[in-house]
């Protein structure tokens, strides 16, 4: 058993995104305030911090999972993938990604971080899913911009490119 | 919305939670999942002393098949019994009421024992609990009970366990009866205004509200005429002291049960 003391700071370790990564966290701090603070790792978002709104979504242990509903002592030993870890390289996109940049899926980007985690995440599991299983996963998720019509187009199109499908026309995206 | 200060207890033995709820009571609270509880931290609606984890407890993550009833032990998440595969089979209404708790991004996380635990009025897992007529296994470092889920739940968030005792399961009898769910949210996956699960019964029907009561309710309904069936639930609609909040009138609540309500006795009968 380890007793972690409320107001004094613990050493977390983890693999952030496949590498290495620690920090010091009271018992008391959230994940999402850790990887914001503590790592300097600012693509999840902060939105509601009830686990309503879905902008801080991460995987932990390859489970999607609310940043703010998770405590950073909790994610000990875990691995946590955000949206960093996303693109393949430096300066490029995931098919996913460049999806939603050629489908305007996103405006102020402010919940995007959250929707793409679930997207990749959901993608890999059923990789030709129904518009009706898309919009289903995005009840846990809010946009305030989109109107989600075209997030919706996005994740189809990624995963009809995914699939095999090189028929949509070539774009700068 | 940051939580108030607290010890963390990593528990390795199970031993070490009951010894920890034996010594700190209700200045002590479990966290499974996390789902219901951490809103409730961020939101200092809850300040416990002490936080005991129980996810790396192996003992507490099985669903098991025993002698007519599906246990769940309090580390199962609510994506790992949808995914059980005699899920279909032997809970039936489990597998039509679990997909509407919460969303794909909650169950992940959220364990079965913890929304029972939670005992929010409008959550599914109490409401199916209690349809079905399942028992809450409590243990403590003294004892071990199981209370069954009429007597389990006492009020708006509040139940009969101690505060030296830990959930250690939950049972569900397996019932190959028909049954029927269906609930109205705001949005699939938020807080039901109105569900109700319905199964049949020798005689009729069992049928339960969530949402509207500050607790799961169940009545038995016999056969009725449908004349006669209308009456009796309008009566019942009228017994669970329907509210007006923000997102429903008590008026519609009422309606809902009485249309639902109707819906499914007839669904389970047919």
């Amino acid at each position: 058993m380890s007793r972690l003391p409320a107001g004094q700071r613990h050493m977390v370790q983890f693999a952030l995104n496949g590498k290495p990564c620690g920090g010091e966290a009271e018992p008391r701090m959230l994940l999402t305030d850790f990887l914001r603070h503590q790592v300097g790792a600012t693509g999840t978002h902060v939105g509601c911090e009830h686990g309503v709104c879905g902008a801080c979504t991460v995987e932990i242990d390859g489970k999607l999972a609310r940043a703010c509903l998770a405590l950073a002592v909790q994610v000990e030993g875990c691995a946590v993938r955000t949206v960093e870890g996303l693109a393949p390289a430096s300066g490029r996109l995931s098919i996913l990604q460049a999806a939603f940049k050629r489908n305007h899926a996103l405006q102020c980007g402010f919940c995007t971080a959250g929707i793409l985690m679930s997207l990749d995440h959901f993608l890999r599991e059923t990789p030709q899913p129904s518009e009706q299983e898309v919009r289903d996963l995005l009840t846990g998720h809010l946009c305030r911009c989109t109107g989600y019509t075209p997030i919706v187009r996005a994740a189809m199109e990624a995963a009809a490119e995914m699939a095999g499908d090189k028929s949509r026309e070539k774009s700068d995206a | 919305m940051k939580p108030a200060a607290f010890d963390y207890v990593r528990a390795e033995h199970l031993d070490e939670v009951l010894a920890g709820l034996a010594r700190e009571g209700g200045d002590a609270r479990i966290i499974a999942g996390g789902q219901s509880l951490m809103p409730m931290l961020n939101m200092r609606l809850a300040k416990p002393k002490t936080l005991i984890d129980i996810m790396r407890l192996p003992e507490l993550g099985r669903i098991e098949r025993k002698s007519g009833n599906v246990t769940v032990g309090a580390g199962v998440r609510q994506a790992t019994l949808l995914a059980w595969p005699d899920l279909r089979e032997a809970l039936a209404l489990v597998a039509l009421a679990l997909p509407w708790t919460g969303h794909v991004q909650t169950r992940s996380r959220g364990t079965v024992c913890g929304s029972i635990a939670h005992a929010d009025p409008s959550a599914e897992l109490p409401l199916v609990l209690c349809a079905l007529g399942g028992e809450v296994h409590l243990r403590s470092a003294k004892r071990r009970r199981r209370v069954s889920a009429k007597d389990f739940f006492a009020g708006m968030m509040a139940t009969n366990r101690a505060d030296d005792e830990l959930i250690e399961a939950v049972s569900f009898p397996a019932d190959q009866s028909r049954c029927a769910f269906r609930e109205v949210a705001r949005r699939h996956g938020d807080f039901a205004i109105v569900a109700c699960a319905a199964v049949a019964t020798k005689n009729g029907v069992r049928l339960a509200v969530g949402g509207v009561a500050d607790m799961p309710a169940t009545r038995e309904f016999p056969r009725l005429e449908s004349s006669a069936l209308d009456d009796a639930l309008n009566a019942f609609a009228y017994e669970l002291g329907a509210r007006d909040d923000v997102h429903a009138s008590a008026r519609y609540r009422r309606d809902l049960v009485r249309l639902i309500g109707a819906d499914l006795i007839r669904e389970v009968l047919a």
